[in-house]
């Protein structure tokens, strides 16, 4: 279980994968929009995704979790 | 003198015991932990292994004090002379006594008398507590050796090589040197150790977790250089100091001019949408000498990138925005990171290249709280203040307080060069539209109409700040294609060789600090 968490405040602009979706290190899951930029936060794991926590809109703090891998 | 040729004389006797370090039982610890050996990290580390050493006999007269546990040695590495101090963990745990402190002031006076640099090879426990009194508060005790090295510090380069603890006090031995190179699972900064901490405010936590390399490179920013083995780290600090002149008064020496890597052309890696990510290091690659990249703190504040490399042969000092990594946004620790780095290069007149790309410092709460302003105030003010050649060079966007910490048009930059994808403004287009017409916006029912009348003020901001129209106006020195950049950058730092600036009179600034 590896939670990927945002990396710096801002808006989920896109989640990128889908629950049951297999990932790999270094793939992008969810794009934050933040300072008016497209920030790729990218998967720190190989794995299956198994909780998406959060929708596309919302706010996220730095640190918030934001996809779980397991 | 080598061990082979020593005989049986008293002198020789006491060589051989003093060569020979601590217990047979710490020099198998030593291999289990896959730590070398003081004398044998001092024989890779000097051109053909060769050194003169002072102090040698220290404690000679004692039990089991070879060297009082620290070699101070005078040879060369590169051809240039330096002086090296190299702590022995085989003698009592490396720990600090009364002559160990001696030999280590007296070898930063000699690095200062003959204005060389000075390499910490730190593996030690700390203070000695049974020496205490002779060592640790006293003129000449363990406090002198932190004054001499912030005295020392922008005179000669010093460079710490940790392959073990530095702990307590002896942490500011790191703290106070130019850069610091780890050795992952053996190399560890802290001031209390896990079983004081766990004492001391009841905190359970593992040494590395507290103090350990990669932690100190990636979250703490105090260690810069991450490395697996000792022999790497030696490798990694001789490497260092081909950019680094002996000393202030002096100026880097060339390498051998090499083109640089191939692969896509600068103007293919810019990606024409402003707020779409890149990889810097792609398009670093596509400017400097293949091969000659330095990086300082590649784990640390990734969000901006700081590296010694060469162009044409010559020393340069880059600061880049990532764009790929939280958008390039300047935060605490980058500021911080860019700060060090650019007091680093103007202390030894490496020139410094600004690669910008930039939507300037974070905003929100947090960073607020943390003092952004006046971290971000450390960046500006190293910028501003350092009087090596400048050139900035906006690659992309450079947006508010962004375009002055990557040494925009006012902080007397040598030159300021935008490529034709630059945007110099006080915001990006969107940002700027809603903040000058957020009522009208919310006015305009209709959801078509609005998204026109957005982007057809989008689109007039967007000429207002057009990087023509900046070149007009001589607010930048120059546009130039991507694929002449790198030449460019190469004649202008020639032109600059030269360069004087004279400051008025005064002590020294007030440090935003």
């Amino acid at each position: 279980m590896m939670n990927i968490k945002s990396t710096m405040a801002g808006i989920v602009f896109h989640i990128d994968v889908k629950i049951g979706e297999e990932v790999k290190e270094g793939q992008t899951v969810v794009i934050l929009e933040s300072m008016k930029m497209e920030i790729p936060i990218e998967s720190n794991v190989n794995g299956v995704v198994s909780e998406i926590l959060v929708q596309e809109g919302d706010f996220v703090n730095e640190n918030d979790s934001l996809v779980v891998i397991s | 003198m080598t061990k082979e040729t020593l005989k049986n004389s008293r002198l020789e006797k006491t060589l051989e015991s003093i060569f020979a370090g601590g217990a047979q039982k710490y020099h198998e610890k030593l291999a289990e932990t896959n730590k070398l050996f003081v004398r044998d990290r001092l024989e890779l580390l000097f051109d053909n292994g060769k050194y003169e050493e002072d102090g040698r006999f220290a404690n000679c007269e004692e039990e089991g004090l070879p060297a009082d546990g620290v070699v101070t040695a005078v040879g060369k590495i590169g051809g240039q002379t330096v002086c090296v101090l190299a702590n022995d963990s085989t003698v009592k745990a490396g720990s600090w006594g009364t002559h160990t402190v001696e030999k280590i002031i007296r070898i930063q006076e000699t690095a200062e008398k003959s204005l060389v640099p000075l390499l910490y090879l730190v593996d030690s426990a700390g203070a000695r507590i049974t020496d205490q009194l002779a060592m640790f508060p006293g003129r000449r005790g363990a406090g002198r050796i932190f004054h001499n090295q912030v005295r020392l510090s922008g005179v000669i380069p010093q460079i710490c090589l940790l392959f073990g603890p530095s702990a307590a006090g002896g942490a500011y031995i790191p703290a106070f040197c130019d850069v610091v190179i780890m050795v992952e699972g053996n190399a560890s900064m802290y001031l209390g150790s896990p079983r004081m901490a766990e004492k001391v405010i009841g905190e359970k936590v593992t040494l590395e977790e507290m103090g350990g390399a990669m932690m100190h490179c990636s979250i703490s920013g105090c260690g810069d250089i991450l490395v697996k083995t000792e022999e790497e780290a030696i490798r990694e600090a001789r490497r260092y100091l081909t950019y680094f002149p002996q000393n202030c008064s002096e100026k880097p020496t060339n390498g051998i001019p090499v083109q640089p890597i191939e692969g896509r052309r600068l103007g293919d890696i810019i990606p024409q949408n402003q707020n779409a990510p890149f990889d810097m290091y792609e398009a670093i690659g596509q400017l400097i000498d293949q091969g000659s990249f330095f990086e300082i703190k590649k784990l640390f504040a990734q969000e901006i990138i700081t590296g010694l490399a060469r162009i044409n042969g010559k020393a340069v000092g880059i600061i880049a925005n990532q764009p790929k990594i939280k958008g390039g946004v300047l935060f605490i620790d980058s500021a911080d990171k860019a700060a060090k780095f650019i007091n680093l290069c103007d202390a030894f007149n490496i020139p410094l290249l600004f690669l910008a790309d930039v939507p300037g410092f974070m905003i929100g709460t947090k960073v607020e709280k943390n003092g952004i302003i006046r971290h971000g105030a450390k960046m500006i003010a190293a910028m501003s203040s350092a009087t090596v050649p400048k050139i900035s060079v906006i690659v992309r966007k450079a947006y508010g307080a962004g375009l002055y910490a990557m040494c925009g048009p006012a902080f007397e930059p040598d030159v300021c060069i935008a490529l034709p994808t630059a945007q110099i403004a006080v915001m990006g287009p969107e940002a700027a539209v809603n903040a000058v017409y957020a009522n009208k916006i919310e006015q305009i029912e209709d959801v078509t109409e609005r998204r026109q009348f957005i982007q057809q003020k989008q689109q007039e901001y967007q000429q207002e700040i057009d990087i023509f129209k900046l070149a007009s106006e001589l607010i930048i020195d120059d546009i130039i294609s991507p694929e002449n950049l790198r030449q460019s950058i190469s004649n202008r730092f020639e032109n600059l060789i030269s360069k004087q600036v004279i400051s008025p009179y005064r002590k020294h600034p007030v440090y935003p600090v």
